[in-house]
């Protein structure tokens, strides 16, 4: 079955994600990602959904959960690259993602976890 | 109608045809003469002797109550277009429609001379004479009122893109100027574009001035609110500047809550935070420079 792969990069692990999100897969990317910032005991979590064009309320809610899950863990998250379809969809929803951070791309989403991280002392 | 005399209408028009046209166009320029200017003689004759030709080609079908039929296709056509030219050309509605209605006149003076001697043919055969132009007037207007409509939906789109403008400041700094009231079909226009331009120049801060909106109650708030959740989830922060005495009391008394927003009283303040900000990450370097 379908995985979202998870990349580690120093202090931080780096989800892309690039194929069209169903319910299973964001179910899966949840419990793999949580593992993972255990294990690895990640400082922060970077997402980027530039490839996503389209978003729904599960999808949106699977979002705020991780960062929330990520933050129990001790870990910061930001989401990158969101499209402004998706941004427009996602608060017309009524998500917000309130917890969540994010970044215009990967670039500025990595200037972003380090600022935060360091903010926190890690 | 239940008569079964066929109309003697049809062959009436096509032998006297010229009379027709000369004593309708003389009707024409008296009804219009104020608008004289609008359009030339040349035209008017040339579009009344187009009409006439139509009308002809539908008579000529002996149906003289249903405009619908294929036999006044070209009839119901060309009324088309000429209201659109007249509505563009400025003429009114009653004007327009006089185009036909004048058409009247000249019809029943030639019926009478041609019926004289006959008084019951003569009344029946105005009856019908009236009630074809009455519908080929009210399909005028109804033509007309179309093409108004149309000009007026295409006025509001324009109204709709000028009015939502998306400039940029500084290198990361957009600014959004709003005039006017925002409702939500303009919000969902500024929402898109603000959040486009985002995307292509890589921005980080949004400056949304609203020193041109005139009232604010609680659904234009929320509209704002929407955009600013919006820009936030792309990852980029907005500032509201130019909320004018009267805007911060009413946003205070309906009970919105702007308290998670930057707000600046100008928007030269709030270019200064912009600009604070995006040098705090980066070593700024103005446009000209990159």
């Amino acid at each position: 079955m379908d995985r979202i792969p998870i990349l580690k990069m120093g202090r931080y692990l780096l989800v892309t994600i690039q194929v069209d999100m169903h319910d299973q897969l964001a179910m899966q990317l949840q419990e793999d990602l949580t593992a993972r910032i255990s294990r690895d005991s990640a400082a922060g979590v970077l997402i980027d959904i530039s490839s996503l064009d389209v978003v729904d309320s599960f999808i949106g809610r699977m979002l705020a959960n991780i960062a929330a899950m990520a933050r129990v863990l001790d870990a910061d998250t930001v989401v990158t690259g969101m499209r402004p379809a998706v941004a427009i969809t996602l608060v017309e929803l009524g998500l917000a993602l309130e917890g969540v951070h994010t970044a215009l791309n990967v670039e500025r989403g990595m200037t972003l976890l380090h600022e935060k991280v360091a903010a926190r002392g890690g | 109608m239940t008569e079964a005399r066929p109309s003697r209408i049809p062959d009436l028009v096509a032998r006297r045809g010229g009379d027709l046209l000369s004593g309708w166009l003389a009707q024409q320029r008296a009804a219009i003469s104020a608008h004289a200017a609008l359009i030339s003689d040349a035209e008017l004759e040339d579009q009344s002797k187009s009409f006439l030709d139509a009308f002809r080609a539908g008579l000529a079908s002996g149906d003289l109550q249903d405009i619908d039929r294929a036999e006044w296709a070209d009839a119901r056509n060309f009324l088309r277009d000429v209201s659109r030219s007249r509505a563009l050309q400025g003429f009114r509605p009653s004007e327009t429609a006089s185009f036909i209605f004048s058409l009247k006149q000249p019809l029943f003076d030639l019926l009478r001379k041609e019926l004289a001697k006959d008084p019951v043919n003569l009344a029946e055969e105005t009856w019908r004479v009236s009630t074809i132009l009455d519908r080929l007037g009210l399909y005028t207007t109804e033509a007309y009122q179309a093409m108004r409509e149309e000009i007026i939906v295409r006025q509001q789109q324009e109204l709709l893109e000028l009015s939502t403008p998306v400039v940029q400041l500084w290198e990361r700094i957009l600014a959004l100027p709003l005039v006017g009231t925002l409702d939500s079909a303009r919000t969902q226009v500024v929402m898109e574009t603000l959040l486009e331009r985002i995307v292509e120049t890589g921005s980080e801060v949004a400056i949304i001035d609203i020193t041109g909106v005139p009232t604010v109650d609680t659904l234009v708030a929320q509209h704002l609110l929407k955009t600013i959740a919006a820009t936030r989830l792309m990852g980029a922060d907005c500032i509201i500047s130019g909320i004018r005495p009267q805007i911060a009391q009413t946003i205070v008394h309906l009970g919105v809550d702007l308290g998670a927003v930057v707000t600046k009283a100008t928007l030269a303040d709030a270019f200064a935070v912009a600009l604070e900000r995006t040098r705090a990450k980066t070593p700024g370097t103005p446009l000209a420079a990159r």
